[in-house]
């Protein structure tokens, strides 16, 4: 459901989580850090984030900005000047007493002023691309890398969906020889796992050598 | 280059609608509506990953309305990021951010950024959180 935008306005529901259902945080020692899974729809966002999270994957429904509605749309129909867009993301909880915040982005152009408030802080993004459809990804690549956001790509392998070597997908996908590409299966952990430690390990050769 | 992505210098990654804030009205959902105090008041430093953990200050009803109250009773158990505030309550994280940003103001919540600033993303903890991912069952 993430990347449709919902006519309704955000409004609170009713009802309040249950006693239980809520996964609280040690009050200190640990560090927050941020990644944005992105790509475009029905990439395998959600799942990844899924498979990965140890909370059920929750979501915030987000006002879209002004700027992203059009404005002759608007005269006299004021409940009708935002929409929502949900967003999703989950929590990871790595060794160390790190905890890495997943938020699933939508990929659109449109989204763009959402997105970039989202990625703000991020450590970095993994951009999701399917090989029957590449070129989806292209705009979603465009958005991080004018954020100046590190990413890898996370190739997910649907059933049916044409088998391609990496050499293949990195030429039509245009990356550049750092930028890492990993294969996966959005639904197995330890390739989702996988697909982090790649998008760290390049974070981490873009830093410059201690002192 | 056979590559099929167009190169990343044109409109391509530009938002489209023009710039960002425009002009018009910004509506303002009830719930933020409050008895005539403006509003953002100390916003400042609130995101997504902001930490907030209740105080034992019950906030008052008289000053405070029920969104406020859901927000501290959410947070009595333990602690949480303004994002899973806003997730488990159903509200947008700017509303969430307001009311949090109120909380802290009258002593009910206490908030934290235990988020890397960009200056603080080194090697070291870099380094960390590989080996971390790497030992993960
Ligand atoms: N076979 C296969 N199916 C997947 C994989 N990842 C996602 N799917 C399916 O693809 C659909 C869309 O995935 P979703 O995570 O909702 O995409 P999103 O829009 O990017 O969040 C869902 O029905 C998933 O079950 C994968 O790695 N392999
Ligand atoms: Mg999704």
């Amino acid at each position: 459901m993430d990347s449709v935008p919902s006519p309704e306005p955000a409004t609170a529901p009713a009802a309040e989580p249950r006693p239980g259902q809520v996964r609280y945080l040690p009050a200190t020692g640990q560090t927050l850090m941020k990644l944005i899974i992105t790509g475009p729809f029905g990439v395998g966002k959600t799942t990844l984030i899924r498979t990965l999270s140890e909370i059920p994957t929750l979501h915030t429904e987000e006002v879209m900005t002004r700027s992203s509605v059009g404005h002759d749309d608007l005269k006299g129909l004021p409940e009708k000047a935002t929409t929502t867009v949900a967003v999703d993301f989950g929590r990871l909880t790595v060794p160390g007493d790190l905890v890495l915040y997943l938020f699933g982005t939508p990929g659109q152009e449109r989204f763009f002023p959402l997105w970039q408030d989202i990625a703000r802080g991020a450590l970095g993004a993994l951009v999701m691309a399917d090989t029957r459809r590449l070129a989806d990804s292209f705009p979603v690549m465009d958005m991080v890398e004018e954020e100046g956001l590190p990413y890898a790509v996370a190739v997910n392998r649907f059933p049916g969906a044409p088998a391609h070597s990496d050499d293949t997908l990195r030429k039509h996908l245009d990356l550049a020889p750092q930028t890492p590409l990993v294969q996966c299966d959005a639904r197995n952990r330890r390739d989702s796992i996988g697909t982090l430690i790649a998008l760290a390990e390049h974070v981490l050769t873009r830093l410059p050598e201690d002192d | 280059m056979t590559a099929g992505r167009p190169g990343t210098s044109g409109a391509a990654a530009a938002p489209k609608g023009g710039p960002p804030g425009g002009r018009g009205r910004r509506l303002i959902p009830a719930y933020l509506a409050t008895g005539g105090r403006e509003r953002p008041r100390g916003t400042a430093g609130f995101d997504r990953l902001t930490l907030l953990v209740a105080t034992d200050q019950q906030p008052p009803e008289l000053d405070f309305g029920p969104e406020h109250r859901r927000l501290w009773t959410l947070l009595r158990p333990g602690a949480l990021t303004v994002v899973e505030c806003a997730a488990h309550l159903g509200l947008p994280v700017s509303a969430t951010v307001f009311l949090a940003a109120d909380l802290v103001g009258g002593g009910h919540l206490l908030a934290r950024s235990p988020v890397p600033k960009a200056e603080e993303i080194d090697r070291t903890l870099i380094e960390r959180l590989l080996v971390g991912l790497r030992a993960l069952p």
